[in-house]
């Protein structure tokens, strides 16, 4: 790592496929032993770009060095960079042994150090007694620990991850998530990882990279994209927002007395306010809205309002409330104690709105 | 009903046959029976029998025409086929491999364009195809016409009637089955294994020799079969485009029935021929076992 403190360092990278372009103009640079999640919804880039770091696809325009060296235009099987394919592609006519000593035979390591270190990964991710099943033998779970100990074996550099769990259900996902963290501290390698589900990418990852269009919306850790999003895209992408539109009507020192869609008054950080323009969005998370049934103290912002709509969903209660103003919200709040306190539809309530939870994102 | 139920979770192959899945199979087996079965066991019957003096089959038991059919000179005959088809076979795979592996990575639109280039000459009767091929090998022909034109060469190339059209026009033949088995594996074969062979460090050759070749052996053994066999007993390419000079296998036996009207060889050579099929699609299968363990 000679000329950058990056393991991946990938440099204004453009690419088009035809008239449409897949990546625009991204730069993104990964640690070493990073845990890197490439987030967006499906079209959105975040497969190009790892494809580009795998070496199967070729960047227009931009650089991408990896432990400092260009890889722009090497051929994938020189690339010192290993994939887990989102269908695992484990070759069918290899037994499990076989399929996960595959890279070091290409690279003429000896047959007993294969048998040595695979045997070594076989024991890392409990696939012991399966050694000699084909890989239509094996569930899908099984098959997704096979593609894994492939792409580890090698020791590369870094691991790149293509939606590896989406095939699995709920709960074997959720085991996997968990495990594949584990096994990441454990070896200390940089992981790559791509996905269009927003959970995953906030229990697993160091970074998140949040992608949409074929751009890099917002870099940055879990709590960082989550509690304090940049655009209205990044906050309705990873959990749920109120995004309401604003314009601003003064300054009032670090504050700004903004009017809602809807009419809905109150004031919000001046931070973040795009210096250009009198509209921005204002983003809340529904769980950051309080109800109650009494003036909120201590909130910047306090008003009433009526409950329109009340879903019930066990340990949380979905509310819509429409302001005296007339600007809508969703609000979520806990059930706590017993029936007597619930929300109904109809009622009257306080909101209250924090000004630390009011985040200005940039309009969509 | 369910012809074949659902298979068990431990062995996704093993299946049990219902008495529906029974009549849904009655049609085929009627048709090996009658087609395959009953004309393989005359054929064996006939093979052992003798012959009259005028050409009539008489039920007596015999070795001779097997001992004939191992006579040096028939024996002669059957390794120069086996040869001329192994040529063909090999030209074939050559041609076709690459043919049917560039179809089938084609987009769907071009792809299915390019298998009705590839079916075309079925069109048209194999004979008038073997025909204008004479056209264009004879010495006052179209290939010789060019390249004299061209002043390529100097003097008209003696190519119809040479063991040389003889091989174009098998190759011509049995080209086509060859791309299409071919095509139908490497259709079926997941890019991402391609990718992943790339990926762990395999560059095009060993990618090629250790995940394309076994996974598309299915399609290359089917045309192996599909080219090799019939290219063995062919007669109508030899005659027509040999000159009837070099004389194979398939000549013999068309001879031996319509000519020496001598059934019980003509059998003994099929029988051979059988075997010899047989002894291919086995040594095939052996190979596939090999290349997959």
């Amino acid at each position: 790592m000679a000329d950058s403190e990056f393991m991946i360092d990938v440099r204004a990278v453009t690419k088009r496929f035809g008239a449409f372009t897949a990546v625009n103009d991204i730069t993104l640079g990964v640690r070493a032993g990073e845990f890197i999640t490439l987030l967006g919804p499906s079209g959105c880039g975040k497969t190009t770009l790892l494809r580009m770091l795998s070496g199967f696809e070729t960047p227009d325009v931009g650089e991408i060095r990896i432990e400092g060296r260009d890889v722009t235009r090497l051929a994938p099987y020189r690339r010192n960079v290993n994939q887990v394919f989102q269908s695992y592609a484990l070759f069918p006519h290899l037994t499990v042994c076989d399929n996960i000593g595959f890279g070091l035979r290409m690279q003429k390591v000896g047959d007993e150090e294969i048998r040595r270190r695979v045997a070594e990964v076989v024991d890392l991710v409990a696939l012991g007694g399966f050694e000699d099943r084909m890989p239509h033998q094996l569930s899908g779970g099984q098959r997704q620990r096979v593609a894994l100990a492939r792409a580890i074996v090698p020791r590369p550099a870094v691991l790149l991850l293509d939606e590896p769990l989406s095939a699995l259900d709920a709960k074997l996902r959720h085991q996997m998530q968990v495990e594949l963290k584990r096994l990441q501290k454990r070896l200390g390698m940089t992981f790559v990882f791509v996905t269009h589900d927003q959970e995953e990418a906030l229990t697993m990852s160091d970074r998140i990279a949040v992608f949409n269009q074929g751009r890099l919306e917002q870099l940055g850790t879990a709590l960082e994209i989550y509690h304090q999003p940049r655009t209205a895209f990044v906050a309705d992408f990873i959990g749920e927002a109120n995004l309401l539109e604003a314009e601003r009507l003064a300054e009032e020192g670090v504050l700004a007395r903004v009017r809602l869609a809807g009419g809905l008054e109150i004031r919000v950080p001046l931070a973040g306010w795009p210096r250009d323009g009198a509209r921005a969005v204002v983003s809340v998370r529904p769980e950051k809205v309080c109800i109650s049934r009494r003036p909120i103290e201590g909130a910047e912002n306090s008003f009433q309002a009526v409950i329109t709509e009340e879903i019930f969903q066990g340990a949380l209660d979905h509310l819509t409330v429409r302001t005296d103003a007339g600007t809508t919200l969703t609000a979520v709040v806990a059930n706590e104690s017993a029936m007597m306190d619930a929300f109904h539809e109809g009622d009257r309530v306080w909101c209250g709105l924090h000004l630390d939870d009011l985040v200005v994102v940039r309009a969509g | 009903m369910q012809a074949l139920p659902a298979a068990d979770a431990e062995n996704p192959h093993a299946r049990r046959a219902t008495p529906m899945g029974w009549w849904l199979l009655a049609p085929m087996l009627l048709w090996l029976a009658l087609f395959v079965v009953a004309p393989l066991v005359i054929l064996v019957v006939y093979s052992f029998c003798s012959r009259d003096d005028l050409g009539r089959v008489v039920f007596e038991f015999t070795w001779t025409n097997y001992a004939r059919a191992f006579d040096e000179t028939y024996l002669k005959i059957l390794l120069r086929s086996v040869g001329y088809a192994a040529l063909t076979t090999l030209i074939c795979v050559a041609a076709g491999f690459p043919a049917g592996w560039y179809i089938a990575r084609r987009p769907p639109a071009v792809r299915n364009r390019l298998l009705l280039l590839v079916m075309i000459p079925f069109w048209t009767s194999f004979l008038i195809r073997t025909y204008a091929w004479i056209a264009i090998l004879k010495s006052e022909g179209l290939l010789n016409a060019t390249l004299l034109a061209a002043r390529v060469i100097p003097q008209p190339l003696e190519l119809l009637y040479t063991p040389v059209a003889v091989v174009i026009g098998l190759v011509y033949a049995y080209l086509p089955f060859m791309i299409l088995p071919v095509y139908g594996s490497a259709e079926k074969l997941d890019n991402a294994l391609v990718e992943a062979a790339h990926d762990l460090g395999a560059g095009p050759l060993r990618a090629f020799s250790e995940v394309i070749i076994p996974l598309t052996w299915p399609g290359i053994a089917a045309g192996v079969l599909l080219v090799f066999v019939p290219a063995i007993g062919m007669f109508a390419i030899t005659d027509l485009m040999g000159g009837a000079k070099v004389a194979m296998i398939g000549n013999v036996i068309q001879n031996q029935v319509f000519k020496a009207r001598n059934l019980p060889f003509a059998a003994a050579l099929g029988v051979v021929f059988t075997l010899l099929f047989v002894a291919t699609y086995l040594a095939l299968q052996w190979r596939g076992r090999r290349a997959r363990a």
